[in-house]
């Protein structure tokens, strides 16, 4: 029992510097991620880069755009304060682009059966999506996909793994 | 060349090796008790050296899993015949074993097999059925196994069996965008397992056609749903319906002229059902709450479904025409995914109280039965005639196949080499 917790443990540090990896590397690769990669895309908290002080507004807000994850409650769908940056970004950064588009992706923890939890992460996902719009953003910038439990960033079976799950992912197209 | 691009590669290679069916064979282990079970001894039958397939073994272990049988434990049998004239009953009375399955396999000169069995009644010490059965190849023997669990099963207990069915359910392979799915074809025990369907994205909720030739099952493909159909004739798959939004739960109706399903495109989740004939579709239900998982009683005139428009999911049934829902589930947190027993008397759903686990509820009393374990079992699909529960437990290496008999003594697990088995779902008798 205890030797399979350090090996949950070890596979969710191992997800998250790969994650990490993902996110550093997009800004360069000549070849975009595949359209799935959602999961790799950020992660949770990626820290603060050293700034530099000549930076523009314009970095200033690409940077902002780093934190695109809303995390959920368990079978809650209300966007938590501390989620109001995120949305406050995309809201700023597709109302001053509008030929710019994004993907929000649901997703839940595991558990409870696999259809509902495909509807509530679509719910999850129209939430971010309505936030957004209520901000001034054009719906027709947004597109919506549940995955459900099916595509989890986190593996394991305890709540530490369940609050990564559950969230909703904006992904710029 | 970009690290993408290589991992596409490797990717391929994987699900190419994925398909050697020999990877996958699943495990037994029967964890249950057994009292009150019907006895049994079946004994290893004399068999010719080209068969190796344990032809006694697979039929004890199809009569077993049932939950409605014990089986005599080989090192207790006293003789071990073949013949019926070799047959003595005295330690079979002995051991209060009133039935005896005896039988031998011997080449039929061209290739094949001829697998010869008696069920004798050890009070009489005559024979109750007894068959020649031709196997074509050694490829063929299991099927033989089943079908004489089959007859035996139904001789004894006077409903037919099951074992000559298939399973259908989905392998998911990885984590992120690495992940994989497959859909898998199996035997009703597990064995044989075929692969017709791999993809990079996402397979969900497979669903049998009543006779069979079709699986239903949600696919994505570029970032989108859509409702698939599976032709297990012709391996086609085609695509039935892709609405914006969430397409899913596909469940055939008992006659196989209509399928249910869940759209979102109109305002949210919902049940639909389409004339499979026409094409036609009509909405169910129109509630601001998810309505999800449908699933029809045998006789076709109810659905059951997932709802949480009174808060938390709860199972609800209305008219298979739609109407108001009546709420069926009253206890535990949440209830889900539920479907019909057989006989239209009972259904198994998913039960959350703490833990996760199968439940089966009386329809004319309302009490609710648990019969698993949890902490996280999902995906109950009753067998056909009803006597056990398919369903996906969380195990030591991942999502595995388990069944339990529906008095809920006989559980047992098959695990699989890797990656998450989930969403078993049991293929009809064929008619």
């Amino acid at each position: 029992m205890i030797k399979n917790k350090v090996l949950l443990s070890l596979v969710a540090v191992s997800m998250l510097a790969l994650g990490a990896c993902a996110s550093k590397g997009d800004k360069t690769a000549s070849t975009p991620p595949p359209s799935d990669s959602s999961a790799y895309n950020s992660t949770a908290g990626a820290g603060t880069q050293l700034g530099n002080a000549d930076e523009d507004a314009r970095a200033a807000a690409e940077r902002a755009l780093t934190n695109n994850i809303v995390y959920f409650d368990y079978d809650a769908t209300a966007i938590k304060p501390e989620y109001s940056s995120v949305i406050d970004a995309y809201a700023k950064y597709l109302a001053a682009n509008p030929v710019a588009k994004v993907r929000i992706e649901g997703h839940t923890d595991e558990r409870g059966s696999r259809e509902y939890n495909i509807a509530l992460g679509e719910r999850r996902a129209n939430t971010v999506k309505d936030a957004l719009v209520t901000e001034g953003v054009s719906a027709a910038q947004i597109a919506v996909i549940s995955y459900g439990e099916e595509r989890p960033a986190a593996e394991g079976h305890d709540e530490s793994a369940w609050s990564q799950n559950r969230r909703a992912q904006i992904i710029r197209q | 060349m970009t690290m993408f691009k290589r991992l596409l590669i490797l990717l391929a290679t994987l699900l190419g090796l994925a398909s050697v069916p020999a990877q996958a064979q699943l495990e037994i282990t029967v964890t249950g008790g057994d009292v009150s079970a019907l006895p049994i001894a079946i004994v290893p039958f004399a068999q010719s050296p080209k068969m190796t397939t344990d032809i006694a073994q697979v039929i004890e272990n199809d009569l077993v899993r049932s939950g409605r049988f014990r089986a005599l434990p080989r090192t207790s049998m006293q003789q071990k015949p073949s013949e019926l004239a070799a047959f003595d009953p005295t330690p079979w009375k002995a051991q209060g074993m009133d039935n005896v399955v005896i039988g031998k396999v011997w080449d039929d000169g061209k290739g094949g097999f001829v697998v010869r069995f008696f069920l004798v009644d050890s009070l009489s010490g005559k024979q109750i059925i007894a068959y020649d059965y031709p196997v074509r190849d050694l490829s063929q023997s299991r099927y033989a196994a089943h079908w004489i669990a089959d007859k035996i099963y139904e001789q004894l207990l006077g409903v037919p069996g099951y074992f000559n069915t298939k399973i259908a359910y989905v392998v998911a392979k990885g984590l992120g965008f690495q992940r994989t799915y497959q859909l898998v074809i199996a035997d009703s025990d597990g064995e044989n397992p075929q692969y017709p369907i791999n993809s990079r994205e996402t397979i969900m909720s497979p669903a049998w056609s009543p006779d069979r030739k079709q699986i239903a099952l949600v696919g994505y493909e570029h970032g989108r749903s859509a409702i698939y159909l599976y032709s297990t004739e012709s391996g086609k798959v085609t695509k039935l319906i892709s609405e914006k939004g969430i397409n899913g739960s596909p469940a055939w109706s008992p006659d196989g002229k209509r399928l249910a399903f869940v759209l979102s495109f109109e305002s949210n989740p919902d049940i639909y059902v389409m004339d499979m004939a026409s094409r036609k579709r009509t909405r169910l239900t129109d509630h601001y709450g998810i309505d999800t998982e449908p699933a029809w009683s045998p006789d076709g005139s109810k659905i059951v479904f997932t709802s949480d428009r009174g808060g938390k999911p709860q199972v609800y049934e209305m008219s298979s025409t739609g109407g108001e829902p009546k709420r069926l589930t009253f206890q535990g947190s949440q209830n889900q995914r539920p479907s019909f027993s057989s006989d239209g008397k009972s259904i198994v759903f998913v039960n959350t109280d703490g833990g996760q686990r199968i439940a089966t509820q009386d329809l004319a009393s309302g009490k609710m039965t648990i019969l698993s374990s949890g902490p996280l079992d999902e995906g109950p699909s009753y067998a056909p005639g009803g006597a056990v529960i398919i369903y996906s437990s969380q195990g030591p290496k991942g999502r595995q196949l388990a069944t339990v008999s529906v008095d809920g003594r006989v559980r047992l697990t098959m695990r699989q080499a890797g990656g998450d088995v989930q969403e078993p779902s049991w293929s009809p008798l064929l008619r």
